[in-house]
């Protein structure tokens, strides 16, 4: 772990008897009270923490929802609405879950902007970003077994088209695909015997999600936290302790997340999911028009972008791991894309261009969409794979201030040396 | 320094890895030759003023301002609130509660014949006396008895336990109870016509011994107290709600 | 950089973004009508339901359980919504002795498991039931949905419980239109897209255009996705005698009720919700300006 002055005090004896046998205490403290935080960071930085407390409420309600929610093909539809409309506190404690995915994906993609804006994935945080890549992974695929449960017609078609992408496989050897979805399924079609394993594995990946986090927020600590200017601490006038300074301000902001999140659990709580979710699922009809949750649409936009079927599986998955390359795929010795004049740019395109994959996802694949799909999603890869590379070699970065405390003082500073003259 | 991240010379914690750092150098090289010198010099002196009150109060940060309190335990409010619902969804929900009451016909059972009916998830002993099984309940003193109280939802928890105040005054032969040994909740035995009775022809358990009597009292063993009686009332002559 | 700079910087940004989408928008609006046939446009109502201080209209409720009764649950059963639902707060409020007996004289009876002598079906081999209670579900005619197709013409009459859950509406238009659209849904906690359907197919009857190829036995719908309906025309006129004379009997009044009613069944919980929504509300924006203060106050010595 990063050093830093230890200011650790046993209050009470049994604290003493304690810190001398296992000194927890003492490396909370040391983690989480004097672990020294830049002093220039923005809120963009608070929604590591808004993500740990949607991680948190999505477990707890997540718990409570499984006392009462039935994973039968038979029974599972009806328990959900015995949830919201029979058991106390049901409706709330299910809306709060289904809205809390949602806004644990909220919270997931500001995050990883963030990242990706001030550069947070380049050295030396390689690893606590890949590790952030996996726990994006394992979300993704906690939250897509998670909308199987419900049983509605939207999530048994769902998990029958995105389980069919590993048919793609056959392809490579003839077979193999139907041999993984026949495997997947635990049967020759999407079955109660399917929902029963998709449980299962709901129930477990937010623990393993929970142990990554362990790690990812260790190498944190082991690396510091990055801040907007991408210049390191180098003096005890860069940073303030975590707490109080950084805890006061991730409290406010964790509140002010969660009055949009209680505007959605109270007000909009259909509003993020899909009417046909509220038919039971039925093998024999496939709804009219199949999208997935919202925040899979730009992936979804990929995987239609390309006309072959291989191809479009292919291409979807590559979206995401390319993430893992990004330290080796920028090659700019500057970290922040506040001084980067090219760069900047680009990734404001790129961001563009994934939130217009979000919206082409949820429009049929047909005509302008489809090239459309083709545009970004080439733009996409364009991106990661030539455009940042060679940028970061041919750019000239802006002028950087010499220190954390420099940029946030420089411009009063400044001005006030500019009165002294006149 | 290589690839190692801490760097025990240097008071910063942190380290930046050689190339980062020859990056910001870069630059910084070239945002100085830029700019004015003179007001670069004057931005790092003022910077130095204005570093030492924040040193001071980042070394003892103020924890006990009134506004910080009055936030956090406001903010703690919630977090206790947000329990309630958590704990609430495990009592009974709405349609369990529904299921409360049941009515049960009693015309097909006969006198010396019982029944058992399902009530909130527990069997209710439903049982015809006859004369003697009444006689016998009626006669026996208060002070033979483990426990005195009459255990009848119908009754104020006062009530001694007379073979009276177990039943429904006008209804004396029938007797309904909640059949649960009050031992540790096993089902006794009693109710079909071959089932051992017991040493005072009442109900037995088999699991620990304990022996009830005609009008549902414990008698002999483990179990400290009487069948409880549940809340009912006739509704007809032949027919009782029960909740 | 300086504030300045980093201000003009995003405005630029904006105007990028914004003239990008105006290009898209310009070319995908023509498409999204040609998907998935023309699209329907369906009117929003008002609901007294609607909105975040939205209630359900009492009378209204009752209103539209008589419609649903009379008219509806000869063919639709309502198996979610629970009898003793009928007089819980939050819902029609019925008197709770007249919902007990409206359940024991309710049609469409419970079958309980087989009886005392294991069989499941009377001599004339129809199924044996007994008549419902307070906690059991307002059932439709059919036993099972084959019995219902056999009956119906190979049409399904679906359950209407969360109807109006079930149910929405599409957007249809050019992507900034669509932005502004979610923004105002979201700020209105607009979430009656059912109802408005509801409403907008009950009253949506009409003669067929002439050149509309109606198949046997079938109904020409306006808000209907293709138009053709299995279901005849429900509502008509004076078909359901309210007990309050004032209110009027037209087919847009039951309609009306009836959905309103629907809506309830789908979200019996709304009322709590939204009123328990104000005090979260209030709570965490006291909350946040408190917070805000303490932190403002806090880091008045960093900045």
């Amino acid at each position: 772990m990063a050093q830093h002055e230890d200011t650790y005090k046993p209050g009470s004896r049994l604290e003493q008897w304690l810190d001398e046998r296992l000194p927890l205490t003492r490396m909370m403290h040391g983690q989480f009270v004097d672990f020294p935080t830049p002093r220039n960071l923005n809120y963009l930085w608070t929604f590591g923490g808004i993500l740990t407390f949607c991680l948190v409420i999505q477990i707890v309600t997540g718990i409570v929802l499984a006392m009462h929610y039935v994973p039968s093909d038979k029974l599972a539809f009806d328990s959900i609405e015995h949830i919201r409309r029979d058991v106390n506190y049901g409706w709330l404690i299910r809306s709060v879950h289904a809205v809390g995915a949602s806004m644990f994906f909220v919270a997931v993609y500001v995050h990883m902007a963030r990242g990706l804006y001030y550069g947070s994935y380049k050295a030396p945080r390689e690893v606590l970003w890949i590790l952030g890549v996996i726990i994006y992974l394992l979300m993704m695929a906690t939250g897509f077994l998670g909308y199987t449960l419900p049983w509605g017609q939207m999530s048994f078609w769902g998990v029958t088209v995105i389980t069919n992408l590993f048919s793609s496989l056959d392809s490579i050897i003839p077979g193999l695909g139907t041999k993984i979805v026949t495997w997947l399924w635990g049967g020759y079609s999407v079955s109660g015997v399917t929902l029963n394993r998709f449980f299962s594995l709901h129930y477990l990946l937010p623990f393993v999600i929970v142990g990554v986090v362990a790690l990812h927020v260790w190498a944190l600590h082991v690396v510091g936290q990055n801040n907007p200017t991408g210049i390191d601490i180098k003096t005890k006038s860069d940073s303030v302790p975590m707490a109080p300074y950084a805890v006061m301000k991730d409290m406010f902001a964790l509140f002010a997340f969660m009055l949009v999140f209680g505007w959605f659990v109270f007000y909009a709580p259909d509003y993020l999911g899909h009417a046909d979710n509220y038919i039971e699922a039925n093998p024999l009809v496939t709804p009219p028009h199949i999208v997935p949750e919202w925040y899979y649409l730009p992936f979804y936009a990929i995987l239609r972008a390309v006309p072959s079927k291989l191809g479009g599986v292919a291409l979807m998955f590559g979206s995401i791991l390319v993430l893992l390359f990004l330290p080796w795929l920028d090659t700019s010795r500057v970290r922040s894309a506040r001084y980067r004049p090219i760069f900047k740019w680009l990734l404001v395109l790129f961001f563009f261009s994934f939130l217009a994959l979000g919206y082409l996802g949820s429009k049929p694949a047909e005509g302008v969409y489809v090239m459309w799909a083709q545009i970004f999603t080439t733009y996409y890869f364009l991106f990661f794979l030539v455009l940042m590379p060679i940028v970061g070699v041919l750019e000239t970065p802006s002028p950087m201030p010499r220190s954390i405390t420099e940029s946030v003082l420089g411009e009063k500073a400044a001005s006030s040396a500019m009165a002294a003259k006149h | 320094m290589n690839h190692s991240i801490v760097a025990p010379d240097s008071d910063s914690s942190l380290l930046f890895n050689r190339m980062g750092d020859a990056a910001m150098e870069l630059a910084t090289a070239r945002w100085r030759s830029g700019g004015e010198g003179v007001g670069a010099k004057a931005l790092v002196a003022h910077a130095k003023i204005r570093e030492a009150p924040l040193a001071s109060e980042a070394d003892n940060p103020n924890r006990r301002d009134f506004l910080t309190v009055a936030a956090t335990s406001w903010a703690a409010v919630g977090a206790a609130a947000t329990l309630w619902p958590l704990v609430q969804q495990m009592n009974p929900d709405a349609s369990t509660q529904a299921l409360a009451s049941i009515e049960v016909d009693l015309a097909p059972v006969k006198e010396g014949q019982a029944i058992t009916v399902m009530w909130r998830g527990k069997p209710i002993f439903i049982r015809n006396r006859t004369k003697s099984e009444i006689d016998a309940a009626a006669k026996t003193p208060i002070g033979d008895l483990k426990d005195g109280k009459a255990r009848n939802g119908n009754l104020p928890e006062t009530a001694a336990a007379t073979d009276q105040n177990r039943v429904n005054k006008d209804h004396a032969n029938w007797l309904v109870l909640v059949g649960i040994c009050t031992h540790l909740g096993c089902i006794p035995k009693g109710q079909a016509l071959a089932d051992a009775k017991g040493d005072f022809g009442g109900w037995f358990c088999p699991c620990h011994g304990s022996h009830y009597d005609t009008s549902g009292r414990i008698r002999k063993g483990p179990a400290p107290e009487n069948f409880p009686v549940p809340p009912f009332q006739f509704v007809t002559d032949s027919k009782i709600r029960i909740g | 950089m300086s504030q300045f700079s980093r201000i003009t910087g995003f405005v630029r940004g904006a105007v990028a973004v914004a003239a990008a989408l105006g290009v898209i928008s310009s070319i995908t609006s023509a498409p999204a009508a040609a998907a998935g046939g023309e699209p329907i446009h369906i009117d929003r109502q008002s609901w007294s339901f609607a909105g975040v201080r939205g209630k359900f209209d009492k009378d209204q409720l009752q209103r539209g359980f008589q419609v649903y009764q009379e008219v509806c649950a000869a063919c639709h059963g309502l198996k979610r919504v629970y009898f003793r639902n009928l007089s819980e707060p939050g819902g029609p409020g019925f008197n709770a002795e007249a919902v007990k007996a409206l359940a024991a004289s309710w049609p469409n009876q419970i079958f309980d498991g087989p009886n005392e002598e294991g069989s499941i079906a009377n001599r004339k081999g129809a199924i044996i039931k007994r008549p419902a209670r307070l906690s059991d579900p307002i059932l439709g005619p059919y036993d099972n949905d084959n019995q219902a197709r056999a009956a119906q013409n190979g049409a399904l009459p679906p359950d209407l419980s969360i109807i109006t859950k079930a149910r929405g509406v599409e957007y249809h238009g050019g992507v900034i239109g669509h932005i502004g659209y979610m923004m105002r849904d979201i700020v209105n906690g607009y979430q009656e897209g059912g109802a408005d359907y509801m409403h907008a197919l009950l009253t949506g009857y009409t003669k067929p255009p002439a050149d509309f190829k109606l198949s046997d036995g079938m109904s020409y719908n306006k808000a209907f996705p293709g138009h053709q309906i299995a279901m005849t025309e429900p509502l008509s006129d004076g078909r359901v005698k309210y007990q309050n004379e004032s209110v009027p009997r037209t087919v847009a009044q039951y309609s009306r009720d009836v959905t309103a009613f629907l809506a309830w069944a789908a979200d019996p919980r709304l009322e709590e919700r939204k009123s328990m929504g104000w005090i979260v509300m209030l709570y965490l924006l006291v909350t946040c300006v408190l917070l805000y203060a303490a932190k403002r106050k806090l880091w008045s010595s960093v900045h």
